[in-house]
């Protein structure tokens, strides 16, 4: 079952502050939020800081790809390399929960974070 | 539960899930619940009560029948719609499937028995003649952790079988397995705690596979001696189930491969639906996928991944020949897709190999150790480690980096490889670190990169009275010629100044012992894991001439090599090993070794110290935070422990 929630958008940062096909990660009402810059596939993706696999605050640091026929926008976790969908969170390639992830938007280069 | 694992079983599961934090409440009849508005307690036949604050009830399989019953038909005394084994009711026209039939005095409350009375069904209405003949309940699963698993009959006993029990109560684990009494076959079994083995023991039941002569090993593993590789996958029968979800056979799986030529999981998912159930069956199918590649003789070509079609070494030319110097152009001409963890530090390496140029510049495509210049530790961390050439250092670089590690709050130790590491260093305190490190002196260790860390020496002839050679000042000049060089792996070395071997050359990649006529050099040894002695590639040559050959050796190995490959499993796969490297290095036979002199020489001419490049660039420098929107703020999750009066990360 899917709901509609409503989201307030919070800005975050510059889009300038957020490497080029890399991430960093943001403060955002006292959570740590992954912010992913995808440039090029012009896309953005926010998803929790924390790799569920070590309860580590990490994935922003991670390297991110894709996988597939489908081209699944991904980031690997620095430690083990588990990997997750940027897209639904899951992890694709170990038995860990899925990540939290956010609405993201950027408009006059400000990143925003949809926060429920 | 008690129809999938027995008592032995169920206290190993039990003490392994109190391990956890439950508490478990065994033999306990409820009398009532007890509460005002909402539950407030659970008040037992014994007259004790809990207090709780949820109640979740597992009702096990109960089967809808009520319909059945209004309707007239059969049903079983304690519930379930009675079906022969075309699936059909007492009336021949009603057909009922699932949970809420009854076969042969039969619930079942899976989801792949439910399937097969499908396609029973199916082919009955089709005209086929396809039967429900009873489904095999063996299941693996995991409970809140902890891998269960039974399969085959888990509870036959003498003396129609004889059962070898492995019980690890330290570390949870119980495993059973009964075979027959004449010993060959294996009947069933129980695994708690570690599951690994079910799939092939699963399949050694269903196929009636021979066992070996000591069926023990199937849940102890090969114990000393050679391991037993006679029951791998491709021994399987054509008829072997492996997805048990979506009943594909090994069969199709292998013609999937030499038919349709579906050689990845992917694929095969797409052709017969395997391993889309509950997975479990994944790394079987990978098995024999490339089981029946090998079979075929197929070349397995050995690509970097999905994204590049090419070994390391045929994209180290392409990259080269094409003058590509960025990541995004390498996977525009020569990838598809958008890249991954493999395939960027590969690429960044092989780039490095090329140009050496400034890593930073292209950071996300590092991992992490790289992409910070410092090796990231548990907690978040990192440790810094600034480069002491030959292991040497002065008492005035001593104080300055107690000095420094007593402000940043640093954990000090002294590394295998004769240097100083501090550990603890939050993201932000990086570049601060590192610019009164550089002020004091020192330059980076790449003790992150895939590079040559150090090279370890003894004290030599300066003080040492049996020394033959100055090995410390050898370690010096050959650390100094090649610090910062990228290359497939980490790179160790080390110098002896005798045979004694004080700095164990022989146990570096490249090594150097010193003897009455010259030096020796030995090339390709390895700790780790897998020790491996390295090997004399050349005896008492001089001291340029041994630099030639380490010129040549080290650019021939950044060449050739497979991503993350040390030296000694390069030479291992190398056709001819010792003696074709040595008629490559030392006899030049492929011609080679100009220009593998001019290309190194790049590379050293190229060298500089990436922390004080960082520590010089404001908009670098920028990049080492924790919040981007809050650069003076550090990881509040980030915590220590005190161990003999420093810190030490907290466990995970």
């Amino acid at each position: 079952m899917e709901t509609a929630v409503a989201v307030t958008w919070l800005p975050v940062c510059q889009a300038t502050d957020i490497p080029a096909d890399g991430g960093a990660c943001a403060l955002v009402e006292g959570e740590q939020v992954a912010i992913f810059n995808f440039a090029r596939r012009g896309e953005w993706y926010a998803t929790q800081n924390l790799c569920p696999h070590k309860q580590q605050m990490i994935l922003a640091r991670g390297l991110i790809g894709s996988t597939g026929e489908t081209c699944e926008p991904k980031v690997a976790c620095p430690y083990h390399k588990r990997t997750f969908s940027l897209l639904t969170g899951e992890c694709l390639n170990a038995d860990e929960c899925a990540i939290q992830t956010y609405p993201i938007k950027v408009e006059n280069d400000v990143v925003y974070i949809g926060w429920a | 539960m008690p129809r999938q694992i027995d008592t032995a079983g169920s206290a190993m599961l039990q003490s392994k899930l109190e391990a956890l934090g439950l508490k478990i409440h065994l033999s306990k009849a409820t009398s009532h619940i007890g509460g005002d508005g909402k539950i407030d307690s659970l008040h037992f036949g014994d007259g004790s009560i809990l207090e709780v604050d949820m109640l979740v009830i597992s009702a096990g399989i109960r089967p809808r029948d009520e319909l059945a019953k209004l309707a007239g038909l059969e049903v079983g005394m304690r519930g379930g719609i009675v079906v022969n084994d075309t699936m059909q009711t007492s009336d021949q026209r009603i057909f009922a499937i699932g949970e809420c039939a009854l076969h042969s005095g039969m619930i079942y409350g899976l989801v792949a028995p439910g399937y097969d009375m499908a396609e029973v069904v199916v082919s009955q209405l089709l005209q086929g003649a396809r039967a429900f003949t009873g489904y095999d309940m063996s299941s693996k699963l995991k409970l809140i952790g902890v891998d269960v698993a039974s399969f085959g009959d888990p509870f036959i006993a003498e003396p129609h079988s004889r059962s070898i029990v492995f019980e690890d109560a330290h570390s949870g684990v119980y495993k059973r397995i009964n075979i027959s009494p004449d010993g060959k076959y294996l009947l069933g079994g129980v695994l708690i705690g570690d599951a690994e083995a079910y799939n092939m023991l699963l399949q050694t039941v269903n196929n009636k596979i021979a066992l070996p002569p000591h069926p023990e090993d199937l849940i102890l593993g090969a114990r000393g001696g050679e391991a037993s590789e006679g029951a791998g996958v491709m021994s399987l029968p054509d008829e072997a189930l492996v997805c048990s979800c979506e009943a594909v056979t090994k069969g199709m799986i292998c013609d999937a491969v030499t038919e349709l030529g579906a050689t990845s999981v992917d694929a095969m998912k797409k052709c017969n639906k395997a391993g889309t159930g509950c997975g479990g069956c994944v790394p079987m199918v990978k098995d024999l996928i490339n089981g029946t590649l090998t079979a075929q003789g197929a070349y397995i070509k050995n690509v970097l991944c999905e994204h590049f079609d090419y070994s390391r070494q045929e994209l180290f030319d392409l990259l080269k020949i094409n003058d590509i110097k960025t990541y995004s152009a390498a996977l525009d001409h020569f990838g598809t897709g958008d890249g991954c963890e493999v395939c960027k530090p590969a690429v960044g390496s092989i780039l490095a190999g090329l140009w050496n140029d400034l890593i930073v510049k292209q950071n996300v495509i590092q991992d992490t150790n790289d992409r910070y210049l410092a090796n990231i530790q548990k907690g978040g961390s990192y440790s810094v480690m600034p480069r002491m050439a030959g292991g040497e250092v002065s008492p005035s670089q001593l104080m300055a980096i107690g000095r420094i590690a007593e402000k940043y709050n640093l954990y000090t130790k002294i590394t295998g490889g004769q240097r100083i590491d501090m550990f603890g260093a939050h993201v932000s305190d990086l570049p601060d670190i590192w610019e009164e490190l550089i002020k004091e002196g020192f330059e980076s260790g790449h003790a992150y990169g895939k590079s040559l860390r150090t090279v370890k020496s003894c004290v030599g002839s300066t003080w040492c009275r049996y020394g033959l050679h100055d090995s410390v000042s050898f370690a010096i000049e050959i650390e100094n010629r090649y610090k910062g060089i990228r290359s497939p792996h980490k790179m160790k070395s080390g110098v002896s100044g005798c045979v004694r071997e004080c700095a164990e050359a022989q146990a570096k990649d490249f090594g150097v012992i010193a003897t009455e006529k010259g030096w020796n050099l030995y090339v390709c040894g390895n700790g780790g894991a897998k020790p491996q002695h390295a090997q004399l590639l050349a005896g008492d040559i001089d001291g340029p001439t041994l630099l030639k050959y380490l010129d040549r050796f080290m650019m021939f190995y950044i060449k050739t090599a497979d991503p993350l490959m040390r030296t000694a499993t390069w030479l291992n796969k190398m056709d001819g090993g010792i003696a074709y490297l040595r008629n490559v290095v030392v006899n030049d036979s492929l011609g080679i070794c100009a220009d593998l002199e001019a290309e190194i020489e790049l590379l050293i001419k190229n060298y500089h110290c990436e922390w004080k490049e960082v520590v010089e660039n404001p908009e670098l420098r920028k990049q080492f935070t924790h919040f981007v929107n809050a650069p003076k703020v550090k990881d509040p999750t980030m915590e220590f422990a005190e161990m003999r009066g420093q810190k030490m990360s907290k466990a995970w």
